[in-house]
């Protein structure tokens, strides 16, 4: 186990430092960041000085030489949009979107698990069908739309909720928000949970704890369904990056200041210092996540711990 | 192999012809039958909707603008309002149709072929290179590929042929792990070792005898990936980085339309929903063919359905 988790995270580490590499190089292509942030009148004295301050004429090699020495010192660089350290930019926004993630991943794991453990009790009946045709139609559903049809219709139309915004714990601000986020990976999950839970309701061991007299409560909750949550923890570590896909959506039309609308907005403003920040530290949650779901895996199925 | 397969398809003594039985499994389950109809809808919307309605889509008609759905007074063609320069949303939904399904199928179709390539010569020659390629994969899951796709699309100018090329990147891990795990099984079977026994080159041994073996499993998950390269290109429309104007996706008018939600609420909803729809019926599909193709549990749509359970 610990050998494995050890190859794990070479091998997270070896992902990110390709990402980096990569993202450095393209964003650098994306263009010439003075003419975004100088008036069009500007001498050229003075883009040669804007760019001479932030290292721009440099080669672009020698640009990553910098900032991979300064990456060794926990320096990722200057904001040129903000004029503040871009680490310091992107921490801010990391917990607005680790909130969101959380309550979303938690609200999708549950209900899934709800929904898809009562599906797989009596495959075929009506509620069975009913949760396959809605559970497919939420991970067909452009979460775009979604959100844009619910702002039509609870904000413009019922006028029940606030069209976008934070009010830090206000809850009406995070119903919204969190719904479209959770349509896709619920609807994922209830698939699966529906899938492991037919199996493992079928198996021997279901059939042995019926015989010897457990209730049918503790047959599923506690015999069932913790044979059966294995394979859903793999598909909720993978919608990891699927929900912070959505959060880029989500962020942008809502207007939450987190790390999906600021990587949007730093790529639009050629902010490089923060992209890479925040891709850094982005991929570097993502790694930590996957990595927490291996020992989360190696608790609840002892097969794995005793490798 | 081709008689093995008839003997599979033909449940019961009678023979019937292959293209009834699968009519019949497809008849069996509902939601799916619907699902085959629309989808083949939408495939002749996108095939015959701009020749019929190009100039359709593209004339103003400025007495109509936001002219609202579901009335007749102006002919069918109106009959889902008219966008904000007196368009028909009918015509511009069809004709809209055709670039968002040649943008997904493209995108598919590179990620299958390079993925697929990739993956079968990672399982096949291993060692160093196939390392390289498993990283690979690696890298591109391990990220959003959302933000993946808005920093090359920022660098390249949102053209076709780039988002294909993003969007086929970003799903080419599935085909590669897929088609490197088939070919490390199939390379222990009798198979191949007689056709290398026989002195064929490891070129031929890959894509003659172990490659038609992994593309079924390939074909499969491309359908239900058709669906998702939909959606995330339609996202990409709608961050104004993907197809851009004149030319339309669905994605791309939910995007114009949202400017107009509190007077026209229909230039964001239909073509929303028109991407929901074909997602949906791709996912209804596959799925009936996951049961479909899977002999233990075929019965399922094979028994006449009394009652439910």
């Amino acid at each position: 186990m610990g050998t494995y988790l050890a190859r794990r995270a070479v091998h997270s580490f070896v992902s990110l430092a390709g990402l980096l590499i990569l993202v450095f190089f393209l964003a650098r292509l994306t263009g010439d960041p003075t003419n975004l942030y100088l008036p069009l009148d500007a001498t050229l004295e003075a883009r040669q000085e804007f760019a001479e301050r932030h290292g721009f004429n440099d080669p672009v090699i020698v640009q990553f030489g910098r900032f991979l020495s300064g990456l060794a010192e926990f320096d990722l660089g200057t904001s040129i949009r903000k004029h503040r350290p871009a680490a310091d930019v992107v921490l801010e926004a990391i917990p607005v979107t680790l909130g969101l993630a959380a309550v979303t991943m938690i609200v999708a794991l549950l209900g899934a698990i709800v929904v898809g453990s009562l599906a797989a009790y009596r495959p075929g009946r009506i509620f069975d069908r009913l949760a396959s045709v809605i559970s497919l139609a939420s991970a067909s559903a452009p979460d775009f739309w979604v959100a844009i049809t619910a702002i039509l219709l609870f904000a413009v139309t019922l006028g029940w909720l606030p069209t976008s915004g934070t009010g830090g714990f206000a809850i009406e601000y995070w119903i919204m928000p969190i719904g479209v986020l959770l349509i896709r990976p619920f609807g994922l999950m209830v698939q699966v949970v529906r899938g492991s839970m037919l199996t493992a309701l079928s198996s021997a061991y279901v059939k042995t704890a019926r015989a010897k007299g457990v209730t049918e409560r503790a047959v599923i909750f506690v015999h069932a369904l913790r044979n059966g949550m294995l394979p859903v923890i793999t598909v909720a570590s993978d919608q990891a990056a699927g929900i912070a896909n959505g959060a880029v959506i989500v962020e942008t039309i809502f207007g939450w200041p987190g790390v999906g609308k600021l990587m949007i907005d730093s790529i639009l403003y050629r902010d490089f210092a923060v992209i890479q920040a925040s891709i850094l530290i982005t991929a570097a949650v993502i790694f930590t996540i996957n990595i927490v779901v291996d020992i989360a895996y190696a608790v609840l199925d002892p097969r794995i711990r005793h490798h | 192999m081709g008689a093995e397969r008839n003997t599979a398809a033909v449940p019961t003594a009678a023979p019937r012809s292959g293209a009834r039985v699968v009519l019949g499994l497809l008849w069996s389950d509902k939601f799916a039958f619907v699902a085959a109809l629309f989808l083949i809808f939408v495939v002749s919307c996108a095939v015959f909707g701009p020749l019929l309605l190009g100039g359709t889509a593209t004339s103003m008609n400025l007495r109509l603008r936001n002219f609202p759905p579901f009335t007749l007074d102006h002919g069918w063609l109106f009959v889902l309002g008219a966008d904000s320069l007196g368009r028909s949303m009918l015509a511009r939904l069809m004709v809209a149709s055709q670039n968002t399904i040649a943008v997904a199928a493209a995108a598919v179709a590179f990620a299958m072929t390079v993925g697929g390539v990739l993956g079968l010569m990672a399982g096949f020659l291993g060692g160093w290179f196939g390392n390289i390629v498993m990283r690979l994969a690696d890298i591109i899951m391990s990220f959003p590929s959302l933000l993946i796709a808005v920093v090359v699309l920022y660098m390249f100018e949102p053209r076709v042929a780039n988002l294909v090329l993003v969007l086929g990147i970003t799903r080419m891990p599935i085909y590669m792990r897929t088609s490197r795990a088939e070919v490390l099984e199939i390379r222990e079977r009798p198979f191949v070792a007689a056709a290398r026994v026989m002195g064929a080159s490891s070129f031929r041994v890959v894509f003659r005898h172990v490659a038609p073996t992994v593309l079924p499993t390939l074909t499969t998950i491309a359908a239900l990936d058709f669906a998702f390269v939909m959606l995330a290109e339609s996202a990409l429309s709608f961050l104004g980085i993907g197809i851009q104007p004149p030319e339309i996706t669905w994605g791309l008018m939910v995007a114009q339309g949202r400017n107009y939600l509190n007077v026209a609420w229909w230039l964001a909803f239909f073509p929303g929903l028109a991407i929901m729809l074909t997602t949906l019926s791709l996912n209804l599909l596959s799925s009936w063919l996951r049961i479909a193709a899977d002999p233990t549990q075929r019965w399922r749509l094979e028994i006449p359905r009394g009652r439910d359970g």
